[in-house]
């Protein structure tokens, strides 16, 4: 049949090949730089990584799997809270961050169980919830003091400089590991399977996907790189305070750099993480005023733009950088043939 | 009726919805490689019916036998692995996706197939329904027909040995029911059996072999097409009379 339709797949392009290559360099100099910049550049640096990772999990998770939660707060938390739990008993901090995100990893699996039979607004609410729950589970925790919190003091113990640069690294890392296992499974025929269950769960099961099964590969991956991304945020934040790590302002957070880079792009998820750390690098200390200037912009985004600023481009352009899906090329003698017709 | 070993065996099959019966004892035997067609009043419980068959809804009572397997308690996309496909009445394309990828979708997780053999699989099915000139076009720009079309061809594309169609002639223009027709003697040439719920009687009958007709959960005719046609209950189930 090949032979007969001639037709071709395409699923890189050479632009495509061109920003890969990009992202290749752009991620050897972000691994050398630390010989350059500043403890100041570092830090925020760090910060960038663990907002693009946290943009990227969430747009995993409502732009190509459909299920929007509110509630992703809990893995923030969680990923912290097992990494002071972890430090506590006495294993290496550093160790303990990436362990950490393994055991919200596991944590999530029996927790899907229950969530995942929940739909839309319910699943959603029903994660905050599940956050606020954890909140006040965590807060009976002796070591954590209450609202008081803890000290990631285990990391007084390195140097103030190899500490720093093994963060950034850790941060550098999980971001390259996170996104490019994202980038991976999404261009798998997994990747086209939650595409499925997002526009249509019962079309879906008709033509045989699993769709709990599936559903719940990308729910524990985004429990996964959030607590990962908790735990980078502890180390440098360095204080555990409960209210702060299980606030739902870090779900507020990741929808607003989803839907202005543009929600189901792989590329928009990056933009809108860079977006949002500008906005906060250079306004963030405007208090109150930041606030309304980032809801403020996220309205404008909503009525003008609501394929977000990747959504647009793509739209106007056909330009993709990191594609996920499938072209068909149609030679052009079948194109004769079908237009005769 | 039939010639050939049975490829589905429906055996009492019930299905209420609380008090509403829509499902009342329907037995139903179809024949490797046969065409059935199912015809019946709206409200009839012929789309329950191939939503039960298909394991998108559990029946309450009954059961399900495929390819000489009880099937009963699988769910729609155990089913559909093992070579049993429906279209869906009203189209429930995946809207984010492209032509293309709705059909690789079904090609790649149905069939278990990969790489270019899910893309031939998909490509042939797409081919069968005439879409490709539209194969990379984002399927929620499609209107109602390219989309009724999209459901055969993804159905298609999960390569079915039995496939269940659910009114995709509706609303069809003469030429365009011709080539419906086409499409499915080829499928039928294939080797598909199919069961075929269509409002068009002219339409279906150049396709099916046998005829059910239903009413209020049951059927109450099953036979040669020209015979359930004009049967007296099928036609006072059809002028809203009681059954002679």
């Amino acid at each position: 049949m090949n032979a007969q339709t001639g037709f071709r797949v395409e699923r890189w392009t050479t632009v495509s090949r061109a920003s890969v290559a990009c992202v290749a360099v752009l991620a050897v100099v972000a691994a050398i730089a630390p010989q350059w910049l500043g403890p100041g550049a570092m830090d925020r640096l760090t910060i960038l990584f663990v907002y693009v990772i946290m943009a990227a999990m969430w747009n995993a998770l409502a732009g190509y799997a459909g299920l929007v939660s509110v509630g992703q707060q809990l893995f923030v938390g969680l990923g912290a809270y097992f990494t002071i739990k972890l430090a506590d008993w006495g294993l290496n901090p550093f160790v303990g961050m990436m362990l950490a995100g393994m055991i919200v990893a596991i944590v999530a699996v029996p927790l899907s169980y229950p969530m995942l039979r929940l739909k839309g607004g319910e699943f959603a609410i029903g994660m905050w919830v599940v956050a606020e729950l954890a909140h006040l589970l965590v807060n009976l925790d002796p070591l954590v003091r209450g609202e008081t919190g803890t000290s990631l003091i285990a990391l007084n113990a390195f140097d103030p400089v190899l500490r720093r640069n093994v963060i950034y690294w850790l941060a550098l890392a999980s971001l390259l590991g996170l996104l490019g296992g994202l980038f991976l499974l999404l261009r798998s025929r997994v990747g086209a399977a939650i595409q499925a269950i997002r526009d249509n769960e019962d079309a879906a099961a008709s033509v045989g996907v699993r769709v709990t099964a599936t559903k719940r590969l990308i729910f524990v991956l985004a429990a996964f790189g959030v607590g990962i991304a908790g735990a980078l945020w502890l180390a440098t934040a360095l204080t555990f305070q409960p209210k702060a790590f299980f606030s739902v302002q870090w779900t507020a957070y990741m929808i607003f750099m989803v839907l202005v880079g543009g929600i189901g792009t792989f590329e928009g998820a990056i933009i809108g993480a860079v977006i949002f750390f500008l906005i906060e690098t250079w306004f963030g200390s405007a208090g109150v005023w930041y606030l309304v200037g980032l809801g403020a912009t996220a309205l404008v985004f909503a009525l003008l733009l609501p394929r977000g600023i990747w959504g647009a481009i793509e739209r106007r352009t056909g330009l993709r950088l990191l594609p996920v899906g499938y072209r068909l090329d149609v030679r052009s003698d079948v194109r004769q043939e079908e237009g005769g017709k | 009726m039939q010639a050939t070993t049975p490829i589905l065996v429906a055996d009492g099959l019930h299905k209420r919805f609380g008090a509403l019966v829509v499902l009342d004892g329907v037995d139903l035997s179809i024949g490797e490689g046969e065409a059935l067609g199912i015809v019946g009043p709206n409200g009839a419980g012929k789309t329950t019916l191939l939503s039960v068959l298909a394991g998108a809804q559990p029946p309450s009572a009954g059961s399900i036998r495929f390819k000489d397997d009880d099937v009963t308690r699988l769910g729609a996309p155990a089913r559909c692995r093992r070579g049993l496909a429906r279209t869906h009445q009203i189209p429930r394309p995946f809207s984010g996706m492209t032509v293309f990828e709705n059909a690789y979708v079904a090609a790649s997780q149905a069939g278990g197939a990969s790489g270019d053999e899910a893309y031939d699989i998909a490509t042939d099915a797409l081919a069968q329904c005439d879409m490709l000139k539209v194969a990379n076009r984002p399927a929620e720009t499609l209107g109602l027909l390219a989309r009724k079309r999209l459901e055969l061809a993804r159905a298609l594309a999960t390569r079915p040995s039995l496939l269940l169609l659910d009114e995709i002639g509706g609303g069809l223009t003469n030429a365009e029911a011709d080539d419906l027709v086409a499409t499915i003697r080829v499928l039928r040439r294939r080797g598909i059996s199919i069961v075929w719920i269509e409002h068009i009687v002219q339409v279906l009958v150049q396709v099916a072999e046998r005829l059910i007709c239903m009413d209020a959960g049951k059927i109450i005719a099953d036979g040669a097409p020209q015979a359930v046609l004009s049967d007296k209950g099928v036609v006072a189930a059809y002028l809203g009379g009681a059954p002679a």
